[in-house]
């Protein structure tokens, strides 16, 4: 179509007719793609309530380590990896958010192990948690993480001197980490993490509900709804 | 040669720009779309899905620097990135559909290549749309290389 006008029109000016289709194609495809991205997380929104509800089966298990009172009305689940960067930045800022709402939140931690490696440190934590230092290590273990997961890869060797001061019988934790009970929990939790759509780590479900986008503050505000609504 | 001729005067060096602009609109598309699959829809993109993103998101740059002033060689430089993107999105088309044997399959750990998030009116898969855009780019870039030498 515009080959003809542009045949009629002289050189400048097809040359400037061609610039303007390029441009007008550049905006119509940018916005298909603005328009698209505004259309599809609407959409996630609206879903979101009903996702809660088909969630709550998956999110919820007995083996769980748990912080909080058990009878918060704000059920913080979070999938994690103790290999994932995020996952350590985000340790300081949930307990920040738990305080902030005292005893209105009650946090469970799940495992998403998606590194290479990061599903031993996971079976280390579980064993800790036998020795009733579950919180400590997972503290040395996410303090230490530069050391011991250098290029997003867990190395075992690398794990275990960062153990030494917390009063562990690191024996017996290389003796309890491959129980069939921790195989049972780490399958668990990867199987509730696919029914969920866990891709990433860390994810967080606020009484059920997806973060509708990745951060901090959609987190901060999502807890904050949700207390809100309860108390 | 028209390629001496920026801004196109005669009715073949048209043609052959929107030739060329054609496979930019398909090559921008594309780009924009496997974009909207990964970081909306949150789609990770595999390690096949990676090295075709390689050769196809320059094209979008590459295409359009040879679309003003219309420069004709730009079929030349954006050949090899077509050549590589469309063999490899053939090698992953044939993953997906079983043909290649697992123990050469590339991706064993990560992200697994063979499993498809989309497969629209049950057949079009991402690799399937990629090597469709591929091909489409290529035919488009040799129509205006024969639209320019004509």
């Amino acid at each position: 179509m515009n080959k003809n006008v542009q045949a009629k029109n002289g050189a400048q000016a097809a040359g400037q007719s061609k610039k303007a289709v390029f441009i007008v194609s550049a905006i119509v495809l940018l916005a298909v793609f603005v328009l698209g991205t505004l259309v599809y997380n609407r959409d996630k929104l609206d879903k979101g309530a009903k996702v809660a509800e088909q969630n709550q089966a998956f999110l919820s298990r007995e083996h769980s380590p748990r912080l909080g009172p058990a009878e918060a009305q704000v059920h913080l689940v979070e999938f994690f990896d103790p290999a994932c960067g995020t996952c350590r930045d985000f340790y300081p800022l949930v307990k920040d958010l738990m305080k902030a709402n005292r005893d209105k939140i009650r946090l469970s931690l799940r495992y998403a192990p998606f590194h290479a490696g990061s599903d031993n440190v996971v079976r280390i934590l579980e064993a800790a948690r036998k020795q009733d230092k579950y919180w400590q290590t997972l503290e040395a273990v996410l303090a230490s993480q530069p050391y011991w997961a250098p290029n997003h890869k867990a190395e075992l060797e690398y794990v275990w001197p960062q153990l030494r001061n917390l009063g562990l019988d690191l024996d017996r934790i290389r003796r309890d980490m491959y129980a069939p009970e921790i195989d049972r929990v780490l399958a668990q939790d990867l199987a509730d993490a696919k029914a969920l759509n866990v891709t990433m780590t860390p994810e967080f479900f606020v009484n059920g509900r997806p973060l509708p986008e990745f951060g901090y503050e959609q987190l901060q505000k999502l807890v904050n709804n949700a207390v809100a609504i309860a108390y | 040669m028209n390629a001496s001729d920026p801004g196109g005067t005669g009715y073949s060096a048209d043609r052959a720009w929107t030739l060329a602009f054609l496979a930019w609109v398909i090559a921008s598309a594309s780009t924009l779309g496997a974009l909207f699959l990964s970081q909306v829809m949150g789609i990770a993109p595999c390690v096949l899905c990676w090295y075709q993103r390689i050769f196809m998101f320059p094209l979008v740059f590459v295409l359009a620097a040879g679309l003003f002033p219309f420069d004709a060689r730009l079929v030349r430089y954006a050949l090899p990135l077509i050549v590589a993107g469309w063999l490899i999105a053939l090698f992953h088309v044939l993953v997906v559909a079983g043909v290649v044997p697992e123990n050469i399959r590339p991706c064993a750990q990560g992200i697994p290549c063979k499993d498809q998030a989309i497969e629209w009116f049950g057949f079009l898969t991402i690799p399937l749309l990629s090597l469709i855009a591929f091909s489409l780019i290529g035919v488009l870039l040799i129509l205006t290389h024969f639209k320019v030498s004509k």
